[in-house]
């Protein structure tokens, strides 16, 4: 009997990480789910490869200081489909992003919505 | 006791359920998203992802052609295969379960973190191999027909395998390859099976590094339903790495699609995958700064 509890107390656990893992090819445990945070920068790479995609954001906060955001996509078919490409960012290109921020309060995150200079959003 | 194996049941029951429910709903918290007409789908010229999800029905869908699996073949997403392989695996052996443990996985119970996952494919470049090839990733195909082979091209990787049916025995002691060797044959007029042999133990199974060996063999059952639907299910029977053999793909559903539609180009190049890796070893450090403690 406690090798059937068992086995069926494992096939719960199963179900229950499968729609978190569906959601990127990596674990999520670092991000904070409830917390979204506003980046606006200018664009210093954007990294456009399998199985992720990376964009770096320049942010200056009141006084001044720079810090780099670095920002999870996912990977380049599924991102074509929301209207990304290779081309979508450039050097320089001034750009405001809604992100996933991690817990640990460093700049790191996936971006969520992407406003481009023109006012697109992606 | 039994009382509480019942609660269980039941308790999975309802997981499973709301999974599915989730899952045929789109998004949490979005609107369901309309049924999907698959002759109002619009194609783009190039560098088409594919479809989003399955059509319910194809209306005027006409009867499977007679040993035919020509054309393009889209699972709409359904073969992507994030967590791992679609079947619950068999039990592993001890030389499966001491090999499963060298494999640092990015989805199933093998998970890590980004910066230490070591998966051969995504971290190194190296070919996803077979019989991978049907068990992650897998968006399309399109199969080619010739006087002795069946070829199937993946858009995944852009890789080919040919499945020969002239007739020949699969090699009795095969030099391994990254995609095995294959030979095919018709059941009837509308399944064809596919038997392979000779992989490469480096290559892991799915995204969930379940293990496998070269004694690996495997059945492929492509199943023409009817002129616009294709089935694929995958057995695996692998007994130094499993006790049993396993059903690792169960009905795939695949839809037809028009011979002219052009497919994005997806692979994991080295150096990408490299820079990817190097990426989240990157966003490691800063998060070491934030706390250092973690």
């Amino acid at each position: 009997m406690k090798a059937t509890l068992r086995g069926v107390a494992l096939a719960i656990l199963g179900v229950l990480v499968m729609p978190v893992s569906m959601m990127g090819h990596h674990g999520g445990a670092s991000f904070d789910n409830t917390k979204e945070v506003t980046v606006k920068g200018t664009v210093t790479e954007w990294l456009w490869a399998n199985p992720h995609c990376f964009l770096k954001v320049e942010e200056k906060d009141a006084s001044g200081t720079a810090r780099i955001w670095n920002l999870e996509f996912g990977n380049p078919t599924d991102i074509t489909s929301r209207g990304f490409s290779r081309r979508t960012f450039k050097v320089g290109d001034q750009i405001t992003v809604s992100v996933t921020p991690v817990k640990s309060g460093a700049p790191v995150g996936r971006a969520r919505v992407v406003t481009l200079a023109d006012g697109t959003k992606l | 006791m039994r009382r509480n194996v019942i609660a269980v049941i039941i308790g999975f029951a309802a997981l499973v359920g709301s999974y599915v429910a989730i899952r045929a709903q789109g998004p949490p918290g979005g609107p369901p998203p309309p049924p999907l007409v698959l002759s109002e789908v619009k194609w783009q010229p190039w560098n088409n992802t594919g479809l989003p999800r399955l059509p319910q029905t194809i209306p005027n869908d006409g009867p499977a052609p007679r040993r035919d699996l020509s054309g393009q073949w889209d699972s709409a997403r359904g073969g992507i295969g994030a967590r791992g392989s679609r079947g619950m695996p068999a039990p592993l052996t001890a030389w499966g379960e001491a090999k499963g443990k060298t494999h640092k996985s990015g989805d199933g119970i093998r998970m890590v973190d980004a910066p230490d996952i070591n998966d051969p494919l995504s971290t190194q470049g190296d070919p996803g191999g077979y019989p991978r090839q049907l068990l992650f990733e897998m968006r399309h195909v399109q199969f080619f027909h010739t006087q002795v082979s069946v070829v199937a091209a993946f858009m995944w990787e852009r890789r080919y395998r040919t499945i020969w049916t002239d007739g020949r025995a699969l090699p009795t002691d095969p030099d391994p390859r990254w995609y095995g060797y294959s030979i095919g044959r018709w059941e009837d007029d509308t399944n064809f099976i596919v038997n392979s042999n000779g992989t490469d133990e480096r290559t892991w199974l799915d995204n969930g590094g379940n293990p496998h060996s070269d004694q690996l063999r495997v059945e492929e059952r492509w199943h023409r339903i009817s002129q616009n639907r294709l089935e694929l299910t995958v057995t695996l029977d692998d007994p130094k790495a499993y006790t049993r053999p396993w059903v690792a793909s169960d009905k795939l559903q695949f839809v037809k699609i028009p011979d002219n539609v052009d497919y994005i180009e997806m692979m994991n190049a080295a150096t990408e995958v490299q820079a990817v890796a190097a990426a989240f070893k990157a966003e490691r450090e800063l998060e070491k700064q934030a706390a250092p403690g973690r």
